[in-house]
């Protein structure tokens, strides 16, 4: 800390320690803290069970997460790119139910859609039983692909993952300025022509961010893999710590699955600036769409509303199906306990996240400097780090100081003091807040971002110092922007599955992990109601980004302040 | 008379960069200060400085006799008992007007706080607004709703930081005179700064001409239109040309208008070759007089027209006539100085 504070300017040195400043570098740290053991341990030495892995299945594990990567790469961009065109730049009936329902599959999260549909495609589902009915097939008389498969985790990742491109790729085709494009027309460009030629290119960093995020999402997933039975390095971390008992080997297996993320970070980095470049200029209006006549209207319906029919509603048909059929059951079990649970976890962190990203934001707008820049980035970089690989870092520090202090108290004192943080609720709303921060910080900023800065000097001077000013100032004027960033956690908190499943206290259920558990020993249905309260808690925060990217039109933008 | 505010040859900056260099000025109790130049010259810097919200590099500043910003220690804006109205006005938009103007004075007493805001309501001419929220109101309402706010807790000093800036140029003054009548039946000492030097005079008792983050000069509107310290003062302050000229006596300059009796430059001697600097209302009409000019210019400005003419020298002077005086352009005219003092400067090397 100290080293910190003394290589910022001399400027602005106070006579005591600065608390803001302080509290942003020490938070960034605590929350650093999980990535930085996971990555100490690529210096770790090889110990035996790495060697064994290495021997045996980390070919596996890299071939089935790089295969993956390329499967649901092609599959985003290749569902995400073209509706994003069709309902931004196009007019045909539908358009506007269809700009905001092909996000409900971000409400989606991968595991369910993976078993929903293996319980709709399997043996006994539905649609096999289906075409028995109508062709007379009886058993080993035809074949049926197997969704439980490489392709099959490809197909559903993709289908719930493709709206990161579809927001980000919409979002830049609304930014490009109309002149751009009326000038290509006016040169003779038609709407191919001008897709191929000019919106795209435009976009192109857009796409690319969208791409990585949805690509960080792939690598981070645990349930779908598992699931389908599928090797890959989350699931590799898992059966390490759990089935070989080696922590360290999962650490190192963590390391090298983060060095993956790390280079789609520098990709949605390097995209995202070279995106503020693209802006030829600065004139907005209303977007001309073009209208679309016979088959092209009939393509577009068609083209929208695959994604959404097989990314949402399908599967929460089904879901909804199998809850009915179970309804007695649940409603007898313990199903108002998980919720319990669950919200109580979800709340918890939300309303920490949310105190953590406004000292950050707030920290980082009395303090702007190198160092707090430097550790509020370092500090949000949990969203792209995979449930797992954060679960270990918390794990591993937190079991070591628990036996170091049970050590020293049985030393001195002779007293057990036990685990204290590892298998608590702590641990795991910590690793919450690791994985979460991002979401928070991002709304929070951009709230904070709003105010104009004479707000801050006109309440100073008026006798208030900042924290106060943050208080009776900044948060009731930004009072949209905490809910929105309440939300937007509590919903994630939610559906997070992996690093629940790590660090959860002994016989601690919530609603993601019973879900799982229940779907894996092929209780589809009995995991129904589960899904289905997650599945419909995961709507809230669709609505929530579709009427944000609704207002954020250069042009019809509503006036803040 | 105390000097409620001293500014001590402060420089100011950011990092490395400073934006203000060897600033100092002090105004007494009561007094309205004008930091007055181009953008970019630092004034807002230095008006930021004296807020607290920006740390001094070098020198002091001191507000009623306490020192309250030095070279490495600040006291924070809230502990100054200054208030300040900004560009924007910053008025909170979550709080209705009138808890806009009680937001300084939460600790009075309910009963003395609602007067308080009845009060300032009453002399911004307000009265009926206290619960309307700021965004209903017009830029000029929302405007004094923000002064209002800032004078409320009584401040010992009040700091405009632009104030009139987002309003239609023919309200300026008048908003200023408003402004200086309000600050004088409170008793508050001012200090504002803008870019307009009509709205300088209208509010201000004293103006700093601030120029590449140096004050130029801190002298009366007066002082300042007819005894320029040097050349880019003359060059901002009202409109004038320089002629060129040269000492001929102690108190004698040759210029293309004649000779003409005015103080000298320190270190000026016979021969020295000086710029004389000459007002439009220096020089006046005068079919008798011998001095003969051509006019090459002319703009009507109501009252007045406003000459541009060229002497036989060949060199360009202005002149302010009654608008009576309707001169073609091309046609010669006749040209009297009337000289009350001389702002003489020596010539650049």
């Amino acid at each position: 800390m100290i080293s910190v504070a003394a290589t910022l300017p001399a400027i602005k040195a106070l006579p005591r320690p600065d608390p803001w400043r302080s509290g942003v570098v020490l938070a960034a740290l605590l929350l650093a803290l999980p990535v930085l053991v996971v990555f100490s341990f690529v210096f770790a030495p090889a110990g035996e069970v790495w060697l064994h892995l290495k021997q045996t299945v980390l070919q596996e594990y890299v071939t089935n997460s790089l295969v993956l990567l390329l499967g649901v790469g092609v599959g985003v961009l290749a569902i995400g790119i073209p509706a994003a065109w069709m309902v931004s730049l196009c007019e045909f009936p539908g358009r506007r139910l269809f700009e905001w329902g092909l996000l409900l599959p971000m409400a989606m999260p991968a595991y369910i859609i993976a078993y929903t549909y293996t319980g709709m495609l399997d043996f006994a589902g539905p649609v096999q039983t289906q075409l028995r009915d109508w062709f007379g097939w009886g058993y080993g008389d035809y074949w049926f692909p197997d969704i439980r498969s490489l392709p099959g985790a490809v197909l559903m990742l993709s289908l719930v993952l493709y709206p990161y491109v579809y927001l980000l790729s919409r979002a830049a085709f609304l930014e490009q300025s109309i002149c751009v494009l009326e000038v290509s027309r006016t040169l003779g460009t038609g709407p191919w022509a001008g897709f191929a030629r000019v919106a795209l290119p435009l976009a192109r960093p857009a796409i690319i961010t969208g791409l990585s995020l949805a690509l960080m999402e792939t690598l981070a997933d645990y349930g779908t893999v598992q699931y389908f039975g599928l090797a890959t390095f989350t699931t590799g971390i898992f059966r390490t710590w759990f089935g070989l008992g080696d922590p360290a080997a999962a650490a190192q297996l963590a390391a090298v699955l983060m060095s993956f993320v790390f280079v789609l970070i520098l990709l949605e980095r390097w995209s995202r600036r070279r995106a503020r470049f693209h802006h030829t200029s600065t004139r907005y209006s209303h977007l001309p769409r073009y209208q679309l006549r016979g088959w092209r209207r009939i393509g577009a319906i068609v083209g929208c509303s695959i994604p959404v029919a097989f990314g949402f509603l399908l599967p929460a048909l089904q879901l909804g199906v199998w809850a009915v059929d179970t309804v007695d059951a649940w409603l007898k079990a313990d199903f108002f306990h998980l919720v319990a649970n669950s919200l109580m976890l979800a709340a918890i962190t939300a309303v920490l996240a949310v105190a953590l990203a406004l000292l950050m934001a707030y920290g980082r707008r009395l303090r702007s400097s190198r160092p707090v820049d430097l550790a509020v980035r370092v500090a949000s970089m949990g969203y792209a780090v995979p449930g797992t690989v954060i679960a270990v870092g918390v794990i591993l520090p937190f079991a070591w100081l628990d036996n170091t202090l049970d050590a020293f108290m049985r030393a001195q004192f002779d007293i057990s003091t036990g685990l204290i943080l590892s298998g608590t609720l702590a641990a795991l709303v910590f690793a919450y807040c690791v994985r979460f921060l991002a979401v928070s910080l991002n709304t929070v900023e951009a709230g904070l971002g709003k105010i104009k800065p004479s707000m801050d000097d006109a309440a100073r001077c008026l006798g208030l110092p900042p924290r106060r000013v943050l208080r009776e100032v900044h948060m009731p004027i930004m009072r949209g922007s905490l809910l929105t960033a309440l939300l937007l956690v509590f919903v994630d908190v939610l559906k997070e599955l992996p690093a629940t499943l790590i660090l959860r206290p002994f016989n601690f259920n919530t609603l993601a992990v019973r879900t799982f558990e229940l779907a894996s020993d092929e209780r589809l249905a009995d995991s129904a109601s589960a899904a289905l309260a997650i599945v419909l808690a995961g709507i809230v925060p669709v609505i929530l980004l579709s009427r944000t990217i609704g207002r954020s039109r250069p042009g019809h933008d509503q006036t803040v302040c | 008379m105390t000097k409620l505010l001293d500014v001590e040859n402060i420089d100011v900056g950011y990092g490395n960069h400073t934006v203000v260099f060897d600033a100092a000025l002090h105004l007494k109790k009561g007094a309205i200060g004008v930091l007055l130049g181009p953008s970019g010259c630092g004034k807002t810097t230095l008006l930021r400085a004296i807020a607290g919200f920006e740390p001094v590099q070098r020198g002091r500043i001191l507000l009623a006799g306490d020192e309250v910003s030095r070279a490495g220690w600040t006291l924070p804006p809230e502990k100054r008992q200054v208030g300040m109205v900004f560009q924007d006005f910053a008025l909170f938009p979550h709080l209705t007007v009138a808890d806009n103007i009680a937001f300084g004075i939460r600790r009075w007493p309910a009963d003395k706080r609602a007067a308080r805001v009845q009060d300032l309501l009453q002399l911004v001419g307000l009265p009926q607004y206290g619960k309307n929220y700021p965004h209903a109101l017009s830029g000029g309402q929302q405007q004094r709703v923000a002064l209002a706010r800032a004078l409320a807790p009584k401040p010992r000093l009040l700091l405009l930081d632009e104030p009139f800036s987002s309003m239609d140029v023919e309200l300026r003054e008048s908003l200023a005179r408003e402004v200086r009548t309000i600050l004088k039946h409170e008793g508050i000492t001012g200090l504002m700064v803008t870019h307009d030097q009509f709205e300088a005079f209208a509010i201000a008792d004293r103006i700093a001409v601030m120029h590449g983050g140096r004050i130029l000069q801190w002298d009366s509107a007066y002082n300042l239109y007819h005894q320029p310290a040097d050349r880019q003062v003359a060059d901002f302050i009202g409109q004038g040309v320089l002629l060129a000229g040269m000492v001929v006596g102690d108190t004698m300059v040759e210029t293309p208008l004649g000779p003409i009796a005015g103080k000298v430059p320190e270190g000026c001697r016979k021969g020295c070759p000086v710029d004389v600097l000459i007002r439009p209302d220096d020089l006046m009409l005068d079919p008798a007089s011998a001095l003969q000019a051509e006019v090459i210019d002319k703009a009507f400005r109501g009252a007045v027209f406003l000459y541009t003419l060229r002497l036989p020298s060949g060199a360009t002077v202005l002149c302010q006539a009654p608008s009576h005086h309707d001169h073609a352009i091309g046609e010669r005219v006749g040209l009297r100085p009337d000289f009350d003092h001389l702002a003489v400067f020596p010539r650049r090397a």
